[in-house]
């Protein structure tokens, strides 16, 4: 039996498909939310030289490494959908946005809750910081471009292109950032080289695969009113039990 | 018709749109009294001391100049999208990213030439050295193109928009980071007398990487932007 490779390529399959997945993704973020917060609060150790304020980074690495992630998995979405020319790559990229940019903010918020304590200052111009913070704007940017044009098919494809550039361009902002702030004040605070404790470990694994899934959740959730949104004078849409319910309750 | 080559197609965009530059040259001078009135505020915000104003001067005189292109950028494309010119330059049998090009170079000669030989008068302001200028300069001549080059991409792709120049801003600024790092970077340098020689490297790097792409890009946008 051949296989159909692009079926769930069409909006109109996706959203069916994306609807089964949401709750068991939401459902299994939930689960390891809670088994990592658990490890993380009462089974990993005090840090000797931090104390209880290392505890932050269950939440504050994941989100980092989920902001940039996403962002490249969004740049590479709306690649594929300037490339050729299809209409879910579009949708998912702009359902991707705002959730990268809120880890993206969650990161940056925790690390300023996190430095005021340990370096005694809200916010350090640290090449990481900087480069976290113009990642934020370069999400903002994304958006609001997508948002202030009309047309979603040209909003689509313009948020694409800057995409591209913006992926680009980060490892570019990166460097001459790190560069930058070695030149300037040079090495700032660095993790220190202790190897981490099993259970630290085992604590920050499980809150980055709670956060994948969570992201995978929420951007399926999002793609799915983005279709019903951009396909509602279709037969299709009209037909879903939801909406036709909806319509016969009016 | 006889077909362009594609240097004298370059050569005639950027000669048309220096006339129309020339034609309405209040919009030219706005962005020049801008960037000194901006400079200029910096003193008097910081106060007169002769180090500390040193001390700022290349980040100071950066950012106005990043600040003053960014206000330029709008009217790019928007004139030639008004009065239809644009359409008719995307139906031209030659290659539309030269076209861009020579808009780019046109830009620049209008917006950044100028602050280059605006910023020796601002530099002796802040009291900055002889040396430190020259390098400042040479750091603006590297730059201020790549921030024309860059700036299209955004202008393209927020044509005709509303509150376009905000946005523009907001799309453009933080992609033109690097090259303030490293614009005030090789001032730092110098006045630290160490070897500014490889941030302007850098720069020339990002200058022909943006040569190269931003053309195509930009050609891209506008396609985006006028279908």
């Amino acid at each position: 039996m051949a296989i159909n490779w692009f079926k769930y390529s069409a909006p109109t399959t996706f959203y069916g498909l994306a609807g089964k997945l949401v709750p068991w993704f939401a459902v299994a973020s939930a689960a390891l939310f809670a088994v990592g917060l658990y490890i993380g609060f009462a089974v990993a150790p005090m840090d000797a030289t931090q104390g209880e304020f290392y505890r932050i980074i269950f939440i504050h690495v994941p989100a980092s490494i989920l902001s940039m992630f996403l962002y490249l998995i969004m740049a590479g979405y709306a690649a594929l959908g300037l490339i050729f020319n299809t209409r879910l790559s579009a949708m998912m990229a702009s359902a991707m946005a705002p959730t990268g940019a809120l880890f993206a903010f969650i990161s940056l918020w925790t690390g300023a809750l996190w430095g005021k304590p340990m370096w005694g200052a809200w916010w350090v111009w640290d090449a990481r910081m900087t480069s976290e913070l113009i990642l934020l704007f370069l999400y903002l940017g994304f958006i609001a471009l997508h948002s202030s044009i009309d047309d979603p098919r040209r909003a689509d494809r313009a948020a694409a292109l800057l995409a591209i550039v913006g992926s680009v361009n980060v490892p570019i902002i990166y460097f001459s950032v790190k560069w930058w702030n070695t030149l300037h004040q040079g090495s700032t605070i660095k993790f220190s080289g202790t190897s981490m404790h099993i259970a630290m470990q085992q604590a920050m694994f499980t809150m980055l695969a709670a956060c994948w899934l969570y992201a995978i959740a929420v951007t399926l959730a999002r793609v799915r009113s983005i279709i019903l949104e951009r396909e509602k004078q279709t037969k299709w849409v009209s037909e879903l039990p939801e909406v036709a319910q909806g319509e016969g309750k009016q | 018709m006889k077909k362009l080559s594609l240097f004298s197609l370059l050569v005639l965009v950027v000669r048309r749109d220096l006339v129309l530059a020339m034609r309405c040259r209040t919009d030219v001078l706005t962005t020049l009294v801008f960037f000194v009135m901006v400079v200029s505020l910096f003193p008097l915000g910081v106060g007169p001391e002769a180090d500390m104003l040193r001390k700022i001067a290349p980040g100071v005189l950066w950012v106005a100049a990043l600040l003053s292109s960014m206000l330029s950028l709008g009217r790019l494309f928007a004139a030639d999208h008004q009065d239809g010119t644009l359409e008719q330059m995307l139906l031209v049998p030659q290659s539309l990213a030269v076209l861009v090009l020579g808009k780019m170079v046109s830009h620049w000669m209008v917006s950044g030439l100028p602050l280059v030989l605006l910023a020796p008068v601002l530099g002796l302001q802040f009291d900055m050295s002889v040396e430190a200028i020259g390098v400042l300069m040479l750091g603006l001549l590297l730059g201020t193109p790549i921030l024309s080059m860059l700036g299209a991409i955004g202008a393209a792709l927020t044509l005709g928009l509303r509150g376009g120049g905000v946005l523009l801003s907001l799309l453009v600024l933080p992609l033109c980071i690097p090259v303030l790092i490293f614009g005030t970077g090789a001032v730092g340098a110098v006045t630290a007398s160490l070897s500014y020689s490889s941030h302007l490297s850098l720069m020339g790097a990002m200058f022909v990487l943006a040569l190269t792409f931003t053309p195509w890009v930009t050609a891209q946008a506008l396609r985006i932007s006028m279908e």
